[in-house]
């Protein structure tokens, strides 16, 4: 087992080593020069050359890669050249909404789609299984920022259960902040859980066709004890995949519905920041993204490990 | 008073009648075998009797466990009967335990259940149980999970499984066909001890005659969902009765007729060939282990030979398959086919176009979106100078004839075939381009004793229709002895021995060879011919 996690940390560094050095190559010497894409066409030359020399264009490209990946690891990601702030204060504050929202969107995810799944693959063929199929069908295909929409027009409009936007921040209290976060996340949730409750009901429905849920049954346990001791953490193998990959995209890809509530997040942040052209904070939130993508996927390297015994010899 | 009783059992899975009118009565201490061919019913009578049936059946009839009617029991007493009463044995011991929890938590799984006992107390019990079956604790720890342990050990693992709680009735259903001969032998053995030191019953199913032949007390013959005949064993085999039983039995001790070989004449020589595989590293600054699964293997077959290689599972027969057939290159030695060497994955390679091979799974070796005309004509693409047009028409529809198939089954996918049928196809696709040499990878281990005689009739006479010269690989030793000349024993990626094949089964020099020999289940021979005189 501790052999599987320093492979798997080992590989983690390197995924890390290896995307830092692309999105270093890609924002800062592939398109040219950095300084003149972040003025515009109409740039004066000396903005251009004060701009260079803020920079640091001017010292050698190695002496720059490391001087930013350092940086980085010192925890300082370089000042802002739009807002002239510090990038790391900036990202602390989006993170603070985006990995809570992000949180909060798979729970209810995974509260959802284990349950309908189960109940789905238990009744398979039979009114309930085609009601959830059909359910999961709709959930995949209404576009989430509709569903946000809906969700704000009937939950915040109609009956002021929560605000229909904006996010108060951790200080004004945990559940004032929660409840900015709860409409998101249901927005988000939803087409998640659709997708997760279809993997988990046709990983259950494979499971339950194993021979080894016969000799369950052959020793004497009912089928809902043989589902609920041989049949789920063999199920979640698969499933772990979806929420690893889910976890990822939750992250990051959130722009559209944290446009729709107008929430301080990771997603807005790149996208403002590409318009702003300010690729100080473009490169390093990117960077961000990636490490956490590569952490979650090391995480859920660990949890196939502690399900499935056959990963911690082989690997 | 019987311990088991099934009287009447009927069964039905949607419209379909698949058991009719099924009797069987299983003794204290007593071994029965159920035995047919596949489809005849066997597994399901032994499903019906732990009532784990699929969903849509019918029954009708009675079952009895001592004064239990186990038709007239609700789920929850099925439950409770299950593993305590009545255990099961499987046959795929790879799938039957779940991968994920320990055999220690599996075993004691049936006494927590139904005793209620401590975690302690049931793990004591499963370091019993599992002891008796062969896998001390000291050695096998509780700790172990089942791809730790080989296929053999498994089936042990599903045997403790099965008898921890001391039932009344074990149902092994074909416990032994996943697994070698010398562990074949061991777990009849196991499974015979252990019925009558606990004077249990045991109703064992089997489609290979051979296997019950010298366990059973009493042996009932299944066909189409019906027992057509059922004796004590030594009534059954010398006196049978019913002609479906007298054929059956004359299928499995069939000898095939083929041809006098033409004197020698070397066609493939192999020259002291290797390959190994590096496996990956155990630890971080370990050297990597390589495994040699073909060592030093130097062999000659001649024209118009018919050469056997048997061995069990793991001792490199597959891996000399594939570097003879030029899927994996040997790192030494040399392989000449008609005096021309044979390399590895060359674009060409027209050495290997002289060579076919057949598969043991008819199904899965085709594309089943595929016509049966342009799945057997597929060789031909390899060939520079392939027939078109009308000629290839013919050699399909002359290939088709010669396998006992219809030409117009070309037209036909392979879905539509029984399992004999796709293996006279896999048979017509390996004999179109009138290769030099066939070889047969396991190719009718999958097959039913009746039909595995046709095909293997069938080769015979393509054997003096088309001059073949072939090399036949297979774990089944008495299909070996019947359709080879010669016969090469590999084991651990060596070959130990190699002799003339009455020789080798006659007086066999290697000790491997005499422990393989020795393992096969056999009919007793007297018995044998008295039975070849029937037909």
């Amino acid at each position: 087992m501790l052999r599987y996690i320093l492979k798997r940390s080992g590989s983690l560094v390197l995924s890390l080593a290896v995307a830092s050095l692309i999105i270093f190559a890609v924002t800062e010497i592939a398109p040219g020069d950095p300084a003149s894409f972040m003025l515009g066409l109409n740039a004066q030359p000396e903005t251009l050359a004060a701009l260079r020399t803020e920079l640091g264009l001017d010292v050698p490209k190695i002496q720059r890669y490391f001087s930013w990946v350092g940086g980085m690891l010192t925890g300082d990601f370089g000042t802002s050249y739009t807002y002239r702030t510090q990038v790391s204060e900036m990202v602390a504050d989006r993170i603070a909404v985006s990995i809570p929202l992000a949180v909060y969107a798979l729970t209810l995810s995974v509260i959802i789609a284990i349950p309908a799944g189960l109940f789905a693959a238990s009744r398979r063929g039979g009114a309930g299984d085609t009601g959830v199929m059909a359910a999961t069908q709709l959930g995949v295909a209404v576009p989430n920022f509709w569903f946000a929409m809906m969700l704000v027009l009937v939950f915040a409009i109609h009956w002021s259960w929560f605000p229909a936007g904006g996010f108060p921040g951790w200080d004004k209290g945990f559940g004032t902040a929660l409840r900015a976060l709860t409409l998101p996340a249901i927005a988000l949730a939803l087409p998640q859980a659709a997708i997760l409750t279809r993997v988990m009901r046709s990983a259950l429905l494979d499971v339950l066709g194993e021979d080894f849920m016969r000799t369950a049954r052959a020793k004497g346990l009912s089928p809902r004890q043989a589902l609920w001791r041989h049949g789920l953490r063999n199920a979640f193998i698969p499933v772990l995949t979806v929420i690893g990959l889910q976890f990822s995209f939750l992250f990051a890809g959130t722009i559209i519905i944290e446009q729709v509530f107008y929430l301080p997040g990771l997603g807005r942040l790149i996208f403002q920041s590409i318009s702003a052209r300010d690729l100080i904070v473009v490169e390093s939130v990117v960077m961000l993204v990636v490490f956490g993508v590569i952490m979650i996927n090391f995480l859920v390297d660990l949890a196939y490990a502690a399900i499935d015994p056959r990963l911690r010899t082989r690997a | 008073m019987s311990l088991l009783d099934i009287s009447n059992l009927s069964l039905s899975i949607g419209e379909t009648p698949v058991l009719r009118d099924v009797s069987l009565r299983i003794g204290k201490g007593e071994i029965v075998a159920l035995t047919g061919e596949s489809g005849s019913g066997k597994s399901l009578t032994a499903f019906s009797v732990m009532r784990l049936l699929p969903q849509g059946s019918a029954l009708s009839g009675a079952i009895r466990l001592g004064d239990t009617d186990l038709t007239a029991m609700d789920e929850p007493g099925l439950c409770a009967l299950r593993g305590k009463d009545i255990g099961m044995v499987f046959q795929e011991p790879m799938t039957a335990l779940n991968p994920v929890q320990t055999i220690g938590a599996q075993v004691s799984e049936p006494v927590r259940l139904h005793e209620g006992t401590t975690r302690a107390a049931a793990r004591a019990r499963a370091e019993d149980v599992l002891a008796r079956v062969g896998l001390p604790p000291d050695r096998f720890p509780l700790s172990r999970y089942p791809h730790e342990l080989s296929g053999g050990q498994r089936q042990r693992v599903v045997i403790a499984m099965a008898i921890v709680l001391r039932p009344r009735l074990l149902i092994a259903d074909e416990p032994t066909t996943a697994l070698d001969v010398t562990t074949q032998a061991q777990i009849l053995d196991l499974l015979t001890g252990l019925t009558r030191e606990d004077g249990m019953g045991l109703m064992m199913i089997t489609h290979d005659l051979a296997v019950v032949a010298g366990m059973a007390d009493r042996i009932a013959v299944m066909r189409e969902g019906r027992i057509v005949e059922e004796a004590p064993t030594r009534d059954l085999l010398t006196g049978m009765q019913h002609p479906y039983t007298k054929a059956l039995f004359a299928a499995s001790a069939h000898r095939v007729a083929l041809p006098p070989a033409p004197p020698p004449e070397p066609l493939l020589v192999a020259q002291n060939v290797t390959r190994s595989y590096t496996l990956r590293r155990t630890r971080l600054f370990a050297k990597p282990r390589v495994v040699e699964a073909v060592r030093d293997v130097s062999f000659t077959l001649n024209r118009g030979e018919r050469l056997g290689l048997v061995g069990e599972s793991g001792c490199g027969k597959s891996t000399l398959t594939r570097v003879l057939l030029g899927l994996d290159p040997a790192q030494a030695g040399r392989i000449t086919l008609n005096g021309a060497p044979l390399r590895a994955g060359s674009a060409e390679a027209p050495v290997q176009n002289r060579m076919q091979v057949v598969f043991q799974d008819p199904f899965g070796s085709f594309n089943p979106r595929h016509t049966v005309g342009r799945l057997i004509s597929e060789p031909f693409h390899a060939l520079p100078d392939a027939p078109g047009g009308q000629a290839r028409a013919q050699a399909i529809a002359a290939a088709l004839s010669d396998v006992g198939l219809s030409p117009d089954d070309q037209h036909r996918y392979i879905h539509e075939f029984s399992g004999g049928q796709r293996q006279r196809i896999a048979i017509a696709r390996a004999l179109i381009t009138r290769p030099d040499l066939v070889i047969f990878d396991e190719a009718v281990s999958a097959l039913d004793v009746s039909v595995r005689v046709r095909i293997l009739d069938l080769l015979a006479d393509l054997c003096r229709s088309y001059g073949l010269t072939w090399l036949f690989i297979s774990h089944d030793l008495s299909v070996v002895r019947s359709v080879t000349d010669r016969v090469l024993v590999m084991q651990a990626g060596k070959i130990v021995e190699e002799a003339p094949t009455e020789t080798l089964f006659t007086a066999p020099r290697h000790p491997y060879t005499r422990k393989l020999l020795a393992a096969v289940p056999t009919l007793d021979l007297p018995l044998r011919e008295s039975t070849e005189r029937h037909v």
